[in-house]
């Protein structure tokens, strides 16, 4: 049954007992309380569940927490430092890229990974990251302009 | 669960509900004034805006009694902060800062001083639900109506402190000014001395109008917008109050199937779980999901199913089930057919299909359950929040005013989330748990089978023109699929507009639009055509039988900034258009396509899309709505449909339903007209409307050959 885990997420360790086969969003939601991170398709094929694993993103509802245990973990919980928010999650904000919120946490963390890689991405090249990422209320043209803008942001050294 | 299934009878339109049997919630409000402090409490009888809300239905809504209780809209507290009470949810569609606005906005305040209590059962008016567009043209004046209540009185307390007259007196900024004198008093000192209490204003105060507006008619940044990229915001799946067991339900395999054996006894015993029968309901709750599946998974079951017709079969069985029906509703007539057919020079015949669609919003239906002796909280994204009360008074018989729905601001709906199933789940399952809380949330897979869908339908038309291109005759017949614009808006003397229901096939309702989609896409593909059999430019046919005003205005603004007509500059190249009014608003939408020859497959390149809803609250919020409507629409136009055989769907994953996604996202141009002179109509369902046929219709344009069905192209996109 149950097996005692180490996770590293946000920078913190947490000692979690688990089937090691569970998928780290359950454990992320359910046991841990970090619930930014959002359950939508539990097939990987929507992104609401979106985290960085080592720093690249992964869906967490196909990820094993036992392979999770591996790498440090970032959920969006993790992307504000001190009260500042990543540029990310401010383009978002200043541009109002979602409307009802609920891929918005998948769509950031998606977003991070992507500039982690590839700073200065082409629209195509944002277009290709996010395609695995679903908005139901349409508001993929803002995501998009967010991503620059933050792309921007962050390579003035606003980081 | 018979209670809940009242809600799948198929009627024309969703949005036309009992009226609810009202009562006080006094104890909650009382508490909750606890925590707002004393200040100013605004009540108006609710009377008439629930009467609006109550549109005659089948079930005789009309005749019943409306409500008489007092709800309270507004608390003015001795801090200075403002707070609204609406029965409304936020979904998404951003209510939640629109109707601030406009509080703030008739108050004279600040928009930092306002906070919104929404869509709970227990401090909420009631309200009929989040649907039909209605917020925004009910709300705004009931809102404005009192806060302008709540300045007169502070206005009033302000001149019997100075004894002074009221005249003159000025309210603005959050304060009272005196000009004669300079003197000033804060509404928080206004109403801080002395509670104001409860007050019952006239409710025939003038209310500013858009023209006046300084807080509304801005694009206010969304409430609470920053809760939303940090993921602190909790939706009702985010919910884990102390205690709490996860449920969860086991399914028939199909469609009507029923239980013919039942054994649980390996299933009993293990670890926590409780499991949970009653009648063909199966549940457990666990402290894990994973424990609660498990259990299900042991329980020994048989059953019996029922042979039922696939998705191929679907149209020849709307067709040929239709009810004859002799509700005058379902009829409208103008001058004679007769008439106008003999006064058509040609005509023309068409049949159009639309497929069954599903929501799929991205939170799934979802509860929380708690049971306290005979009393009831349940936590849950619904646009129903009064209507999941009173259902779940009725399957657990105990009283409404010990039910409370609570809705946390809500991962989207689209009209998907009005019936109570996961709520009379997760509170039957709660049931058994003495008094811990039970939280159930539907999977995708759930989602997708065990919702409801914009119900599939047939649409006839039979038209003619005469030989100045005028249309004489226009019939239409709409089988299933519903009668929201069912009647054309353009001008023809002779018409017969008729809805044909037919008995459910799969579970129906509402969904952003309902028919209007529908009945748009049949009309304005077939004028395309009958622009084609005058000779005459889309456009211009169009205009040419139109008088209303609004109407051919966002056509003008739709194809100025298109750029209408365009030539063709490459092959497979095709621009079409498409136009539609629905309560109170208008939407004219433009679309460049281009068809691969080879594969058939279909690129959308640009869309632009000219709305006006009369005078905008929040700019900002409404594009996001339009352009919005514009992407969820093209997934309806192009690939979305559901697929059902033997009682199952068998698309139900999002790797095997196609909804938008980036690629698929075309240059998106939406063009506002603010109409300062007309009152706020709603803007959440009339933007996706048009987007269909205009689609449709550059095909036509492209590769003339008519794609009469809704998705236009489901394997080729």
């Amino acid at each position: 049954m149950g097996e005692s885990l180490q996770l590293e997420i946000n920078g913190k360790k947490y000692s979690v007992n688990y089937p090691p086969d569970t998928p780290l969003l359950y454990v992320l939601r359910d046991e841990l309380g970090l619930t930014g991170t959002k359950y939508g398709c539990g097939e990987g094929m929507c992104g609401a569940c979106t985290v960085l694993l080592g720093g690249a993103a992964r869906r967490s509802c196909q990820i094993s927490v036992s392979v999770a245990a591996s790498k440090p973990i970032k959920t969006i919980e993790g992307l504000e430092k001190d009260g500042t928010l990543h540029p990310v999650q401010q383009a978002f904000l200043d541009l109002g890229a979602f409307q009802c919120g609920y891929c918005t946490s998948g769509m950031i963390m998606s977003s991070v990974s992507l500039l982690q890689s590839n700073p200065h991405p082409t629209r195509e090249q944002i277009v290709q990251a996010m395609q695995g990422n679903i908005c139901r209320c349409g508001t993929h043209p803002r995501i998009v302009e967010a991503i620059e803008k933050a792309a921007a942001q962050l390579s003035a050294g606003g980081k | 669960m018979n209670s809940a299934r009242r809600w799948l009878e198929p009627e024309p339109e969703r949005y036309e509900f009992r009226a609810l049997p009202m009562h006080q919630f006094a104890l909650g409000r009382r508490d909750f004034f606890k925590i707002l402090g004393a200040g100013l409490v605004v009540f108006a009888a609710v009377k008439s805006l629930a009467a609006q809300e109550t549109a005659p239905g089948p079930l005789g809504f009309h005749s019943e009694e409306l409500p008489t209780d007092i709800g309270a809209w507004l608390h003015l507290g001795g801090d200075g902060k403002v707070t609204g009470f609406v029965g409304k949810a936020e979904i998404g569609q951003n209510a939640r800062t629109s109707l601030a606005q406009t509080i703030v906005d008739e108050l004279g305040m600040p928009f930092e001083n306002v906070q919104m209590v929404m869509a709970d059962t227990a401090l909420t008016p009631f309200d009929a639900g989040t649907f039909g567009s209605r917020t925004t043209p009910t709300m705004t004046p009931q809102l404005r109506k009192m806060a302008s209540a709540a300045r007169d009185l502070l206005v009033g307390q302000a001149a019997k402190r100075w004894n002074v007259p009221v005249q003159g007196l000025v309210a603005a900024g959050a304060r009272v000014t005196n000009p004669a004198t300079g003197k000033v008093l804060t509404y928080a000192e206004l109403v801080s001395e002395q509670s104001l209490g409860s007050q019952i204003p006239p409710l025939n105060d003038p209310i500013k109008p858009p023209s006046e507006w300084t807080i509304a008619g801005q694009s206010v940044r969304k409430a609470n917008a920053r809760d939303f990229v940090t993921g602190s915001h909790r939706y009702s799946t985010d919910l884990r109050p102390d205690g709490m067991l996860y449920g969860k339900v086991l399914r028939p395999p199909s469609f009507g199937a029923t239980l013919v054996s039942y054994d649980d006894s390996s299933a009993k015993g293990i670890g926590d779980v409780l499991i949970v029968r009653d009648g063909d309901f199966i549940g457990a709750a666990a402290s894990t999901v994973a424990a609660a599946e498990a259990a299900l998974s042991r329980i020994q079951l048989e059953w019996k199913e029922v042979p039922q017709i696939s998705d191929k079969e679907l149209f020849s069985y709307l067709k040929n089930n239709a009810q004859p029906s002799g509700e005058e509703r379902f009829l409208q007539t103008k001058g004679s057919l007769a008439s106008g057919i003999a006064a058509a020079t040609r005509s023309l015949e068409g049949d159009f299909t639309v497929a069954y669609i599903a929501h799929a919003p991205l939170e799934p239906r979802a509860a929380v359950a708690q049971w306290s002796g005979r009393k009831l909280t349940v936590w849950m994204g619904t646009q129903r929040p009064f209507a999941v009360r009173d259902d779940l008074a009725d399957i657990f018989h105990v009283s409404e005013k010990d039910i409370r729905v609570i809705v946390p601001d809500t991962g989207s709906a689209y009209g998907g989330k009005h019936t109570s199933d996961a709520a009379l789940e997760a509170a039957r399952l709660a049931r058994a748990t003495a008094g811990r809380p039970v939280k159930l949330v539907w999977t995708r897979e759930e989602e997708f089978t065990w919702a409801y869908f914009r119900p599939a339908g047939v649409i006839e038309i039979k038209s003619g023109i005469d030989d100045n291109g005028k249309l004489t005759t226009w019939e239409v017949h709409n089988y299933h699929s519903g009668m929201s614009a069912i009647e054309t808006p353009y001008d023809v003397p002779n018409q017969l507009s008729q809805y044909h229901p037919v008995p459910l096939l799969l579970r129906s309702g509402s969904y952003r639009g309902l028919a209007a989609t529908a009945n748009h896409f049949a009309r304005e593909m077939h004028m395309d055509l009958l622009a084609q059999l005058a000779g005459v430019d889309p456009l211009q046919f169009r205009l040419a039988n139109l008088s209303d005003p609004r109407m051919k205005a966002v056509l003008d603004a739709g194809a100025e900034a298109f750029g209408w007509p365009r030539k063709r500059i490459e092959e497979g190249q095709g621009f079409g258009l498409a136009v539609g009014r629905e309560k109170n608003s208008y939407v004219a939408t433009f679309a460049e396509i281009t068809v691969d020859l080879k594969t058939k497959k279909v690129r959308v390149k640009k869309l632009v899309e000219a709305f006006e809803c009369g005078a905008i609250v929040n700019p900002d919020g409404l594009r996001n709505q339009v352009v919005g409507a514009m992407i969820q629409g093209m997934g309806g136009a192009l690939f979305e449909a559901i697929e059902f055989q033997n009682g199952r769907i068998t698309n139900n994953r999002f790797s095997s339903y196609r909804v938008p996604r980036f690629r698929d996202v075309p240059e998106i141009e939406a063009i506002l007209l603010d109409r300062k002179d007309i009152a706020p109509a709603g803007a959440g369902e009339t933007p996706i409307m048009a987007v269909a046929p205009a689609i449709g219709n550059a095909y036509f344009n492209a590769m003339g050959v008519r794609l009469n069905s809704l998705p236009l192209l489901p394997s080729a996109s």
